[in-house]
């Protein structure tokens, strides 16, 4: 599929009309590589302030090092990656596939980490997620999806410009899963904020996004743009006839092949991690 | 025929009453459980005392072997009413706490060191490895040609000895550290002491407490070394002059004193455990 550069900026201008406190992020022939491995090879991409971008790949194609380039967790080996007109640093919030709870903060001081006074502001995100009540427990004694939804309040109390989401619903069963989406969707849309997910599951995407970007092999192969109506119904004949028509696209092309003398990205960084025990 | 339906309306008629007795019985049951639970413990170390007791009473103990442990239990009386027992516990737990504190206290500064600081790390981490694999007791003649026989030799070996465990698991503490966890705090633009205070160091903590209960273990040990070789006071010091004297019963009152101490010690130990890692699942 062609990516038409007119019809896109066209929408684009149409999306930042009604963007509330979101930033827009310019991508610029960013590379990046591991090991002598390229993940992600000269990208381009542009989002709206106030947009919802899903990003959906097979696992090892580098959408997530493409999150963690964003978030600034990585530098970026060519190009760079510009925020809005501003030069200072947006308010950023990442939320990750584990809940990254401080298992010895009680769940009011999670949400409060890194303000310097917690108390009201924490509340009001925790009541947000509806988990005002679970505020002086323990992380340890909730569910997955609760410490997914405290790691969600935990982003929203810094009122963040750009959240986001690292594949942050994929341990969660498809009941609490939807129910995230929800929620998910319900606060962008209050909040306003830039939102990019990176996702394996196409419904999720189509369900939550405006644009669906497909990467395959570190390049961006599809810009899709979905203009169902919110909410969307996933029984909706238009939402399942894209689903198939994307996940059919992404099934096309081969999974990726690791290069097996170097092995997985994923592990080689686990192994540095502990590297020093060894 | 008539009795089965006597036998069974009865039956029927009594089951509100049948009812509370069975609830009687299983609460008395489940009292019982828990006094079982309780007393097991003790079960071996009582029966062990009666029959030390009944072989020193048949005389097939001799006194000076092993004295009975009503004669221990008077002995440690006679040594508490003349006040002697106090002096030398206070002395002893006085070498360990400041000993203790000395040895854990630099293993802890040293380890969070070497566990924040890769450089630290490289010019510290060989030397320590080397010294830690010396057998603390084997110092022992050149502490004594160095500090002599008063109180310094003591707590030099005691610090030593506790040095490293507090050392080597604070070390491994701040190293195994979740990634994630630095990662997402520094991420929420945690850095410097606040990211060490609120993440670090709690997820170090864990494995430097194993760290102290380990020490702590060693403290005794080395103490009783210590003070066995060269003192003027102390549970050590008073074994070793009831041994000159044959007094088996106040050396049993020291050895004992001893395993009241390591036992007390290890009580608070997990005291703070408990406390201070009351968010893990492991301690609710």
């Amino acid at each position: 599929m062609q990516i038409d550069p007119v019809e896109n900026a066209e929408v684009n201008a149409a999306v930042q009309l009604n963007a509330g406190r979101g930033i827009g992020i310019r991508v610029r022939s960013v590379s990046k590589s591991y090991a002598g491995r390229e993940v992600l090879k000269t990208l381009d991409v542009e989002i709206a302030a106030g947009e919802f971008v899903a990003i959906v790949g097979r696992s090892g194609c580098g959408k997530s090092t493409l999150l963690r380039l964003i978030a600034g967790l990585e530098q970026p080996g060519n190009g760079n990656i510009g925020f809005g007109a501003r030069d200072d640093k947006p308010e950023i919030r990442i939320m990750f596939q584990d809940s990254r709870l401080l298992p010895w903060k009680r769940v009011l001081n999670n949400v409060g980490l890194g303000l310097p006074r917690a108390s009201l502001a924490s509340i009001r995100a925790l009541t947000q997620v509806g988990l005002e009540d679970r505020a002086s427990e323990w992380p340890a004694v909730l569910s997955g999806g609760q410490r997914q939804r405290v790691a969600l309040a935990r982003a929203l109390v810094h009122d963040p410009e750009l959240l986001l989401l690292d594949e942050p619903l994929g341990a969660l069963d498809a009941l609490t899963r939807i129910e995230m989406q929800q929620l998910i969707e319900s606060l962008w849309k209050e909040r306003g904020f830039t939102a990019v997910l990176v996702t394996h599951d196409v419904q999720e995407a189509i369900a939550l996004a405006d644009r669906v970007l497909l990467i395959e092999d570190g390049e961006i192969t599809l810009d899709e743009r979905i203009s169902l109506p919110r909410p969307r119904a996933r029984g909706n004949l238009a939402f399942a006839q894209l689903e198939e028509r994307i996940l059919a696209r992404v099934l096309k092309h081969p999974a990726p092949q690791l290069d097996s003398a170097l092995g997985d990205i994923s592990l080689q960084r686990t192994v540095s991690q502990v590297g020093w025990a060894i | 025929m008539s009795a089965i339906i006597t036998a069974a309306d009865t039956a029927h008629g009594s089951r509100p009453a049948g009812q509370a007795a069975d609830l009687a019985v299983n609460r008395r049951v489940k009292v019982m459980q828990i006094w079982r639970a309780r007393l097991l413990p003790w079960l071996l170390p009582v029966a062990l005392i009666l029959a030390w007791e009944f072989a020193a009473k048949v005389g097939w103990l001799s006194s000076r072997i092993l004295p009975e442990p009503w004669a221990v239990a008077r002995a440690a009386w006679s040594l508490a009413l003349s006040g002697e027992l106090w002096t030398h516990v206070r002395i002893s737990a006085w070498r360990a706490i400041s000993g203790f504190a000395a040895g854990g206290g630099l293993g802890l500064l040293l380890g969070l060191l070497t566990g924040t600081f890769k450089q630290a790390e490289t010019l510290l981490d060989t030397s320590i490895q080397m010294i830690r694999n010396i057998p603390a007791l084997a110092l022992i003649p050149l502490v004594i040609l160095w500090f002599g026989i008063d109180e310094s030799s003591k707590l030099f070996l005691v610090s030593i000895g506790v040095f490293f465990p507090v050392y080597l698991n604070t070390f491994h503490g701040i190293r195994s550290v979740d990634k994630g966890l630095i990662e997402m705090a520094k991420s929420y633009g945690l850095s410097g002491w606040p990211l060490y205070r609120d993440v670090i160091l709690p997820g170090a903590l864990p494995s430097i407490l194993v760290g102290v209960r380990f020490a702590l273990g060693l403290v005794w040990v080395l103490l009783i070394v210590a003070e066995t070789i060269s003192a003027q006071a102390g549970i050590g010091y008073m074994t070793m002059n009831a041994r000159e004297f044959l007094q088996t019963d106040v050396v049993l009152v020291g050895i004992l004193l001893y395993a009241l101490l390591g036992k007390l010690a290890d009580i608070l130990a997990r005291l703070l455990e408990r406390y201070w890692l009351r968010w893990h699942p492991g301690y609710q």
